[in-house]
C-alpha cells in the first residue's frame, strides 16, 4: 500500500494537519520506555535531594565530633554509625555524596563531550586540524597529567569545585577522542553526511546532527564509566593535597578512610561505597536507556504491539502513548 | 504435495536432485521459514537459473546445497548428488564434495579470494585439496585453467596477486578454481551483479566455455532476467521462499502461468523497447518470512487475486504441455480469459507541456571543459608527484529545463567524480560550471549557499544516505531548517512531502530502519524535493532497488519531473533504466564524453564503437533476441585513468580499430578525435563514426 503508482498520487488526499514530533520529543518517548533507565534517573534524583536536603534535618553535622560515641556501629541516634574521632558517618556520607555527585555527573559527561569534539572535528575536517588536534591529544597523553596538576593545583586551590572538575576532565579525554577520531572519519564519507554537505549544511552542524549521535553508543559508554572513574580520581589527588580538603569530604576521601577498618568496623568502609555504587549502577542504567533511545535497531525502545488473538481483523491494538505509529503489515522489512 | 510433482520430474539422469527442501532460521522475531519446499533436478551440461527478488530464498538454497548454513537453521528434505544423499552430511564429508563435484562462484570476486596469496597458490590448493599432484603437476593444471578462463598471458599472471587483478578478472579466475576439479554441478550465485555490462559478457561467455569443457550442470541465481534469458535452458521463479513457476526457459518468458512472474517480466526496463515509457511496477512488497499471510504469499499484491487465493496457498503443479509448472489458482484462465498483457495496470504519465523546443528552455546546468586530475604521489615526508589520475578529462554537456540527461559508462570512467565536482560548486577548476546562469567560479559564498537550494541529490544505496538514528520527519526537515524555514512552514511542508512520493503523512515519525528498500529511496527523493530545488543529481537510484520496485521509483521520477518541472542529471550504469527515462544522453569512457545526443537517436543508431559495444552486452530479457544476437565483446578491461593511451583512449580494446588497415588505425594511435556532430543533436568522438544497429 505504501507503494503508490503514480496515477493514485496525484489523487493523495490533503494531508492531515498534524504536528510530528521531532527527533527531542521520539527520544524522550523512547527513553521513557526502558523502565531500568527510569529507575536509575528516579534514584538518581534521590540521592541528589538526599544530599542536599537531608542534612539540615539531621541532629549531626559533618563537622561536629560526637564525643560519646567514637567508632560506634550503627544505632538510633547514629543510623550510620560514626567513624573514629565520633563524626556521624550518615552526615558525612551525604556531605560527600554532595561532593562526589557533582563532580561526577559534571565532570564524566564533560570529559565525554571534550572527547566527542575533539576527536569528531579532527575526523571530520582532517588535514591540518586534525594534525594540530592530534599532536595536542599525544602531548596530553605522554605528559603525566599528575606532574601538571601538581604544578596546576597550587594556584587553584583557592577556586571552586567547579574548576576542579573541569581540570578533571581535562586529562580524562584523550582516549576515547582516538576513538571517536577514527570512527568519524569512516563515517564522514557515508551518503547521508554528503547529503547534509550538499544541502549546505554548517559543518558543525553536520558533526552535531549526523556524527556524534551515530557514536553515540560509545559515547554514553564511556560518560558512565567516567563519572565513576572521575569520582575516584578525585580520591588520588585529595591524597596528594589537592582537590577536596578536611574537614569537607567527598565519597572518595570517606572511602579511603575507611578502607582500613573495612573488616573491623564495616559501616565506616561499606556506606560510602555502597553509595558511590549505587550512582554508578544508577548512571550505567540511565546510560543504557539513552544509547537505547538513541538507536533506532533496539529492541528495548520500540513500541510494543499487543496481537489481537483470535481473529485477524480486529485491529493490533498499539500500548502506551504511541497513537500514532501504526503497525502494519509488511512495510517494516 | 511432492507426490504430485516428483512422479513427472526426470530423475533418471540428472546429477542433482533437490526434493522437498525446506530451510529456516530460528530469530528473534521467530521462525523464519527462508525456504518453503522446493523441487528441481538438474542434469549434466543443464543451466537451472533461479530467479527472485532478495528475500525470495534463493541464495539459501544455494547455500544449503553447498552445506554452508549456520548450524542453527534446519534443513529438511532431500538432496542429492549423483543419488548421494547430501544433507545430513559430516562437515569433513562435505568438504571433501565442496571444490569437487560442486564447485562455486560467488557475487563478489574481491571476498572470494584471500588477498594475501598469489592466484596461482590459492588455484594449486584448491587442485591439490582433491587431488593427488605434484607441485610441478598442479602448475601447469593451473596455467591451463588459467588460460581455458581467458586470462591473457597466464605464465606472468599466475604468480600476481588478486589485487593486481581487475574484477572481471578475479571473476575468470574464480571461475577457473571452480572450474578445477572437474565438478558436476557448478553453483554459481549472482555471478556478473558486481561487474559492468561489458565484462558481464566476457564472464559469461568464460561461464559457459567452462561448462562445454567440464560438461557440468550450472544452477545459476540471479535476480537480472536479462543474464537468465542468455543462459539458463530451465528457469524457476521463486516467491516468499517458494518456487511460484518453474519450467523451460521459453515458456516461463512467453507464457507465464503465474501472475508474478508476469509482473517481474513487465516491470523490467527493456533496452529493445522502443523508447520513453512508464513502466509496470509490482505495487506492495514480499511478506514478512516469518508471519506469512494464510493463502498465496502474492494476494497482496495480485491483481486477479480472488477469494480462494486468500484463503489456500496454491501447489506448483503443470499447467500446459511444455511442462510448465505455476502455482495459481487461476493459471488456467491466465493467456485465455485473462491476458497477460496489461495485467498489471501501467500508470499514465503526465506529459511535458512546455515548451517542447529544446533551444527555447532556458538552461539548468551547463559544463564546458570540466577537469578533474588528482595527482598520485609518493612519499611520507616529502611527497612527489609520480603521476595524474585524469579522473575527468575535458567534460562538456548542458541540461536544459524538464530535460532529463543520463551520463553511462563503465565505473572508472568518471560518471562519480563529475557529479560530485558539479555538486561541491568549485572554485578552483579548470573549465567551467554554470549552474542556473551563474558561473560557480566567480561566486561568493553566501550565492553559493542560495545555489545549493536548487540543486539537489540522491544517492544510489537508500540505507546508506539516511541517517539512521533520524527519524524521518527530521531527515526531511532538515534541508528546510538549513535554509532558514520556520517551524510552522516545516511542519506543514514534511506531510506535503510525504504524501508527494506515495508514502503517509504518519511515517515521518519512524526510523529509515522501518522501511524497505523502495520506500527509503522515495524518501532519499522527497529530502531532495524539500527546497522545491531546480535540478537534482541522481546517483545511481534505482541500482540496488529489486525490479518490481524499481519501476515505480522510475515511474514516480518521471511523474514529479513534469509535475515540478524539474530537470534530473541522472547517472548509472543500467543502459535499459536509461533508454525508460532518459531525453538525452552522454556515453563516457576514461573521463570523456566519446558520444552524447537525443536519447532516441543514440540508442538507435549509435555511432561511436563503445556505445555500440556497451549496448550490444546488454542483457535482455528474451530467450529468443539472445539468441539471435550477435554481442561485440570487447577485450581486456577498462585501462587506468592514470595511464590514457595515446592518440583515442579507446583505441586499446576497439573492434573497429582491428579492422582498420594499418594507415586509417594509424590516425587512431596519434590523433584524438574530437567530437563532431554526425545528425543534429548527436555527437559522436571517433574517426571512423558509423552507425550500427546492435539492439
Amino acid at each position: 500500500m505504501t507503494t503508490t503508482d503514480a496515477s493514485t498520487l496525484s489523487q493523495v488526499e490533503e494531508p492531515k494537519v498534524r504536528r510530528s514530533r521531532g527527533r527531542g520529543a521520539l527520544l524522550v518517548r523512547r527513553f521513557a520506555r526502558n523502565r531500568l533507565a527510569l529507575v536509575g534517573l528516579g534514584i538518581l534524583v534521590l540521592l541528589l535531594v538526599g544530599a542536599y536536603v537531608l542534612p539540615s534535618f539531621l541532629p549531626w553535622s559533618y563537622t561536629q565530633n560526637d564525643w560519646n560515641a567514637l567508632g560506634v556501629a550503627p544505632n538510633a541516634s547514629h543510623p550510620f554509625g560514626t567513624n573514629h574521632p565520633g563524626v556521624d558517618m550518615l552526615a558525612l556520607t551525604m556531605r560527600g555524596l554532595q561532593k562526589s555527585l557533582v563532580i561526577g555527573l559534571v565532570g564524566g559527561p564533560l570529559t565525554t563531550a571534550v572527547a566527542a569534539l575533539v576527536g569528531a572535528s579532527a575526523g571530520y575536517f582532517g588535514g591540518w586540524v586534525d594534525r594540530i588536534l592530534m599532536w595536542i591529544l599525544e602531548l596530553m597523553l605522554v605528559v603525566p597529567s599528575f606532574l601538571l596538576l601538581a604544578i596546576i593545583a597550587p594556584r587553584l586551590s583557592h577556586g571552586t569545585w567547579l574548576i576542579f572538575v573541569v581540570v578533571l576532565a581535562a586529562f580524562g579525554w584523550m582516549i576515547t577522542a582516538r576513538v571517536v577520531r577514527s570512527m568519524t572519519q569512516t563515517l564522514k564519507d557515508r551518503e547521508y553526511v554528503l547529503a547534509a554537505r550538499y544541502m549546505g549544511v554548517n559543518p558543525m552542524v553536520i558533526i552535531v546532527r549526523h556524527i556524534l549521535p551515530n557514536v553515540a553508543s560509545i559515547l554514553i559508554v564511556d560518560a558512565t564509566i567516567q563519572v565513576g572513574a572521575i569520582v575516584l580520581s578525585e580520591t588520588g589527588l585529595s591524597y596528594f593535597g589537592f582537590g577536596i580538603q578536611p574537614p569537607d569530604v567527598s565519597l572518595g576521601t570517606l572511602i579511603s578512610d575507611g578502607e582500613p577498618d573495612a573488616t573491623t568496623s564495616p559501616w565506616m568502609f561499606f556506606f560510602p561505597a555502597g553509595f558511590l555504587i549505587l550512582m554508578g549502577l544508577c548512571t550505567a542504567f540511565i546510560g543504557d536507556g539513552l544509547r537505547d533511545a538513541f538507536d533506532p535497531t533496539a529492541a528495548g525502545a520500540k513500541a510494543r504491539v499487543k496481537k489481537a488473538k483470535g481473529s485477524s481483523d480486529q485491529e493490533p491494538m498499539v500500548e502506551l502513548a504511541s497513537t500514532s505509529i501504526v503497525v502494519e503489515e509488511g512495510t517494516a522489512s | 504435495m511432492t507426490t504430485s510433482v516428483s512422479s513427472l520430474v526426470t530423475t533418471t539422469d540428472s546429477v542433482l536432485d533437490v526434493r522437498n527442501l525446506q530451510v529456516s532460521f530460528p530469530s528473534e522475531a521467530g521462525l523464519v521459514k527462508a525456504v518453503r519446499g522446493i523441487d528441481f533436478s538438474l542434469r549434466a551440461g543443464e543451466t537451472l537459473a533461479l530467479v527472485g527478488e532478495s528475500g525470495s530464498g534463493k541464495s539459501v538454497t544455494a547455500t544449503s546445497i553447498l552445506g554452508l548454513l549456520p548450524t542453527s537453521a534446519q534443513v529438511t528434505g532431500s538432496i542429492r548428488l549423483d543419488g548421494r544423499e547430501l544433507i545430513g552430511l559430516s562437515d569433513r564429508d562435505y568438504s571433501k564434495i565442496r571444490g569437487k563435484d560442486i564447485g562455486m562462484v560467488f557475487q563478489d570476486p574481491l571476498s572470494a579470494l584471500t588477498p594475501v596469496f598469489s592466484i596461482g597458490t590459492q588455484l594449486i590448493e584448491a587442485l591439490q585439496v582433491h587431488q593427488k599432484l605434484d607441485d610441478a603437476k598442479a602448475r601447469a593444471r593451473a596455467l591451463e585453467l588459467l588460460d581455458l578462463v581467458g586470462i591473457p598471458d597466464p605464465k606472468r599472471r599466475i604468480d600476481a596477486f588478486p589485487h593486481e587483478f581487475s574484477g572481471g578478472m578475479r571473476q575468470r579466475a574464480v571461475i577457473a578454481m571452480a572450474i578445477a576439479n572437474d565438478p558436476k554441478v557448478i553453483i554459481a550465485d549472482e555471478p556478473t551483479t558486481a561487474l559492468d555490462v561489458t565484462i558481464q559478457a566476457q564472464v559469461l561467455d568464460v561461464l559457459k566455455k567452462a561448462q562445454e569443457v567440464t560438461g557440468a550442470a550450472i544452477l545459476m541465481i540471479t535476480h537480472d532476467l536479462g543474464v537468465v534469458a542468455g543462459m539458463a535452458d530451465q528457469v524457476t521463479v521463486m516467491y516468499a521462499g517458494k518456487p511460484v513457476e518453474a519450467g523451460a526457459s521459453d515458456s516461463v518468458f512467453y507464457e507465464p502461468r503465474m501472475p508474478y512472474s508476469i509482473g517481474l517480466l513487465s516491470a523490467v526496463p527493456r533496452l529493445d523497447d522502443g523508447g520513453r515509457r512508464a513502466l509496470t511496477p509490482v505495487e506492495g512488497n514480499p511478506p514478512s518470512m516469518v508471519d506469512l499471510p494464510k493463502g498465496c504469499p502474492f494476494a497482496a499484491r495480485c491483481p486477479i487475486a480472488v477469494d480462494v487465493c486468500r484463503e489456500t496457498e496454491p501447489e506448483l503443479k503443470v499447467v500446459d504441455d511444455s511442462g510448465l509448472r505455476s502455482a495459481c489458482h487461476r493459471s488456467a484462465e491466465i493467456g485465455a480469459d485473462l491476458p497477460r498483457e496489461g495485467m498489471f495496470p501501467t500508470p499514465e504519465l503526465p506529459t511535458w507541456e512546455g515548451e517542447t523546443d529544446r533551444e527555447g528552455r532556458p538552461q539548468v546546468l551547463a559544463v564546458d571543459n570540466l577537469i578533474k586530475h588528482f595527482p598520485l604521489v609518493k612519499g611520507q615526508v616529502f611527497k612527489r608527484r609520480i603521476g595524474t589520475v585524469k579522473a575527468v578529462d575535458g567534460l562538456s554537456f548542458d541540461i536544459r529545463e524538464g530535460e532529463t540527461f543520463a551520463l553511462v559508462g563503465e565505473s572508472g570512467c568518471g560518471k562519480t567524480t563529475t557529479l560530485l565536482e558539479i555538486l561541491d560548486l568549485p572554485t578552483k577548476q579548470v573549465g567551467s560550471v554554470t549552474v542556473l546562469g551563474k558561473e560557480t567560479k566567480s561566486m561568493s559564498g553566501k550565492d553559493r549557499r542560495g545555489l545549493r537550494r536548487d540543486v539537489q541529490v540522491v544517492f544510489q544505496d537508500p540505507m546508506a544516505s539516511l541517517d539512521s538514528r533520524m527519524p524521518i520527519g527530521d531527515i526531511l526537515a532538515e534541508p528546510l531548517k538549513t535554509h532558514g524555514w520556520d517551524k510552522d512552514r516545516i511542519h506543514a511542508r514534511v506531510p506535503e512531502l510525504l504524501s508527494l512520493v506515495g508514502l503517509l503523512p504518519e511515517h515521518a515519525e519512524r526510523y529509515p530502519s522501518e522501511f524497505s528498500g523502495g520506500q527509503r529511496q522515495r524518501i532519499g527523493i522527497a529530502r531532495a524535493l524539500a527546497l522545491e530545488p531546480k535540478l537534482i543529481v541522481l546517483d545511481e537510484p534505482v541500482s540496488a532497488l529489486d525490479v518490481s520496485i524499481q519501476a515505480g521509483v522510475i515511474n514516480l521520477l518521471d511523474e514529479l519531473k513534469v509535475k515540478l518541472g524539474l530537470s534530473y542529471l541522472f547517472v548509472a550504469h543500467d543502459l535499459s533504466v536509461i533508454r525508460h527515462i532518459a531525453d538525452r544522453v552522454a556515453v563516457m569512457y576514461l573521463g570523456r564524453i566519446v558520444e552524447q545526443g537525443d536519447a532516441e537517436t543514440v540508442f538507435t543508431s549509435p555511432m561511436h564503437p563503445y556505445t555500440q559495444a556497451l549496448l550490444s552486452a546488454v542483457p535482455l530479457p528474451d530467450p529468443r533476441k539472445e539468441r539471435e544476437r550477435q554481442r561485440i565483446l570487447l577485450t581486456g578491461d577498462l585501462p587506468s585513468p592514470a595511464d590514457v593511451p595515446s592518440g583515442c583512449r579507446f583505441r586499446t580494446r576497439c573492434p573497429k580499430f582491428l579492422s582498420l588497415v594499418e594507415s586509417d588505425a594509424e590516425r587512431c594511435r596519434t590523433e584524438d578525435p574530437a567530437s563532431e556532430a554526425v545528425a543534429a543533436d548527436h555527437t559522436s568522438a571517433c574517426h571512423y563514426s558509423a552507425a550500427l544497429e546492435v539492439v
